[in-house]
């Protein structure tokens, strides 16, 4: 588990914007990395850096140990797949495929046996000879990740390469991806805005915005134990609750005063004081919501709502409630459908509750990270104002 | 069946009155041409009655193939240079900001503000003995004061590159405005260095632009008599300029057609050429 291509503390700035501001990142060897954030938050500048079509403000670039920064994208071991695949309009896909070969003046019969095999390898050995614009979207795809690992590169870079597919295709595409990672076994730093993308294939995501790393982890770390506020909201969906610790409780838990209820308890793995300030995260799948006051436990957080607007998804159902004043979004499973169930209702008064450990103590909270969460708005014209803030 | 004739019929309908003006002004005078090189000629100036290849035989003189061969290398050097200056000037128009691209397309379309002859004549002026290309070019050791940069092949050759870059680089800028980049960045991340990428990819890339560039440059060049005319001299002599002494010097009207039946010839080469291998490609597409 080594550190195989290494951003030390890089920079970079496009006139009045940071896109990337100081950010260090080890990527292990053979893993699967993605970088996750929204448009604008650095991740393609990382990836360009990574290949060598932007050079570092300061920092460096370190590639299984030898110094890659100052080194033009055509002496660096990796190869990228474009976003929009970049194939050579004027060459057929053999030719394509054979470009990385035909530049480095590898011979004839070495061509032919290595195009011929990542023909195989992409599925693709009848449609050699054609061209670029006669292909789908999939298959530009897989000539697009052929021609790049032709070259044998050391890390391959991907830049939102599912993004101009269609969603089954993506979903196909996703898998033969991973079924290639485990093929070819080399270093993958996957580029996207989609967090189901990053989520399914990644060993590892680091997600990303206004050019710095919020978080590094696995997929289930970053999506269990989100640290900050734009983690939690922007990975999933989640409700922020802003209180105050007010006691302890046997040291590992404490009750947080929030708003007007009663203290709601919380894991206190902050090693949070009395007085403490805290923000809490709860995914709206780990609150339940019922008709009938459930059962006291001691780690059970039990408030009483009312529904306020809720929407019925197929599999799941969306309520956002209101309790002391709070509006909290509840995701509820259907399990199986009762006949004689009365079903819950706009202005039914229910009972929310959640286990303490799945409220999660943030490390870092920004205001702004409120408007990424989906709350329904109370007046028409409100969903756009919110989104132009976020 | 009877839908694939009725587009047919509406095809030769709206292309009719395109030819009817091409066959008026165009197709009709060029015969006229191909037959008055087939007449003898007259003492008066007029042509004679019946037929002869007198004519097309003179051209074989030493005197016609030597200007012959002079128009096609000036023209052809010409255009090589063309090209060669507006390729670098095409890419860099079409990766600088908007502000600065404005700008420039600007530079190069403003000499078209003043007339084509007078430009013509204020490099006569320039290039003069007592000019001030001259003057710089003595005072810096460059040249000789003997060294004559008017009335030559050279002068030619200058003027016409000057007068037809415009040209090239306007249809050149207009496909690199078209290409990906990103296509340079994909060669470059495979290992190509930065000139190979160029090569390998931008020029295929910019294909069509170069095609009609060529002939913006190569076909009237080919025809060039003001030029040749102006700063050429006995020495920069081209077809064209044989063909008015013909017209209005020895008021040989029948010789000054048969020079130009192969002028016409030389210039469709270039195009038939481009056509053949549209078609071979089997994608038809617009020279522009």
């Amino acid at each position: 588990m080594s550190e195989f291509l290494e951003f030390c503390n890089v920079s970079k700035r496009f006139g009045p914007i940071q896109a990337v501001d100081g950010v260090s990142l080890a990527l292990r060897k053979g893993e699967f990395f993605s970088l996750l954030g929204p448009s604008g938050s650095g991740k393609t500048t990382m990836l360009r850096l990574a290949a060598g079509f932007e050079h570092p403000d300061s920092g460096r670039v370190v590639l299984d140990g030898e110094d890659i920064t100052d080194l033009p994208p055509n002496k660096r071991k990796v190869n990228t797949i474009f976003q929009s695949y970049a194939l050579f309009p004027h060459l057929s896909v053999w030719e394509n495929i054979a470009f990385g070969l035909r530049v480095a003046k590898r011979s004839k019969k070495d061509m032919e046996t290595e195009v011929e095999a990542m023909l195989r390898l992409i599925r693709m050995d009848d449609q050699a000879h054609k061209k670029p614009d006669q292909l789908s979207g999939g298959q530009k795809q897989r000539v697009a990740i052929a021609r790049a690992l032709i070259n044998k590169p050391q890390v391959l870079l991907l830049d939102e390469p599912l993004a101009a597919l269609d969603l089954k295709l993506r979903q196909r595409m996703l898998i033969e991806l991973d079924m290639i990672h485990d093929q070819v076994g080399i270093t993958f730093l996957y580029v996207t805005h989609d967090q189901g993308e990053a989520m399914s294939l990644s060993d590892r995501i680091a997600v990303m915005d206004s050019g710095r790393i919020e978080q590094v982890g696995s997929p289930a770390e970053i999506y269990e134990a989100p640290q900050t506020s734009f983690v939690a909201a922007f990975i999933g969906d989640t409700n922020f609750l802003e209180g105050e610790v007010t006691d302890l409780i046997e040291n590992e838990y404490c009750r947080v005063k929030i708003a007007d209820t009663p203290g709601v308890i919380c894991f206190n793995d902050k090693s949070m004081k009395p007085g403490n300030p805290v923000y809490l995260s709860i995914r709206p799948e780990k609150i339940h919501i019922s008709r009938d006051r459930p059962e006291e436990s001691p780690r059970r957080n039990i408030l009483p709502a009312v529904v306020e607007d809720m929407i019925y998804q197929g599999s799941t159902t969306k309520y956002w409630v209101r309790t002391y004043g709070l509006r909290i979004q509840v995701l509820r499973q259907h399990f199986r459908y009762f006949l004689d169930e009365k079903p819950i209702r706009w202005n039914d008064e229910v009972w929310i509750w959640w286990h303490s450990d799945d409220g999660f103590m943030l490390d870092r909270y920004r205001a702004v990270d409120k408007h990424l969460i989906s709350l329904p708005p109370r007046k028409v014209g409100e969903a756009e104002g919110n989104s132009e803030k976020s | 069946m009877r839908k694939e004739a009725t587009r047919k019929i509406r095809e030769i309908l709206v292309s009719l009155p395109s030819l009817f003006w091409l066959s008026l002004f165009f197709i009709i005078p060029t015969l006229f041409v191909f037959a008055i090189a087939l007449k003898p000629g007259n003492p008066y100036g007029g042509i004679g009655s019946g037929w002869t290849l007198d004519n097309l035989r003179a051209l074989a003189s030493p005197n016609y193939l030597a200007v012959a061969w002079r128009t096609l290398w000036i023209s052809a050097l010409s255009t090589v240079l063309c090209i060669v200056l507006a390729v670098p000037i095409g890419y860099y128009l079409a990766r600088v900001s908007t502000r600065s691209k404005g700008f420039f397309l600007m530079l190069i379309i403003v000499p078209f503000w003043t007339n084509f002859l007078i430009r013509i004549f204020a490099w006569k002026v320039l290039l003069h003995p007592e000019g001030a290309v001259k003057k710089i070019l003595v005072f810096t050791g460059l040249t000789g004061s003997q060294t004559s940069l008017l009335y030559n092949s050279g002068a030619v050759v200058l003027v016409t590159v000057y007068t037809f870059l415009p040209f090239t680089i306007l249809p050149i800028y207009a496909a690199a405005e078209k290409f990906n980049f990103e296509l340079l960045e994909a060669a470059r991340d495979l290992g190509a260095r930065r000139l190979q990428a160029f090569a390998k990819v931008f020029i295929p890339g910019i294909r069509r632009g170069l095609t009609t560039a060529v002939l913006f440059v190569l076909i009237p060049a080919l025809g060039s008599y003001v030029i040749p005319d102006i700063v050429g001299g006995p020495g920069g002599e081209m077809v064209g300029n044989k063909i008015a002494q013909r017209v209005f010097v020895d008021r040989n009207l029948p010789q000054a057609g048969a020079l130009s039946v192969v002028l016409i010839l030389t210039v469709l080469a270039p195009l038939i050429g481009v056509l053949v291998g549209q078609r071979k490609r089997e994608r038809p597409e617009s020279i522009l």
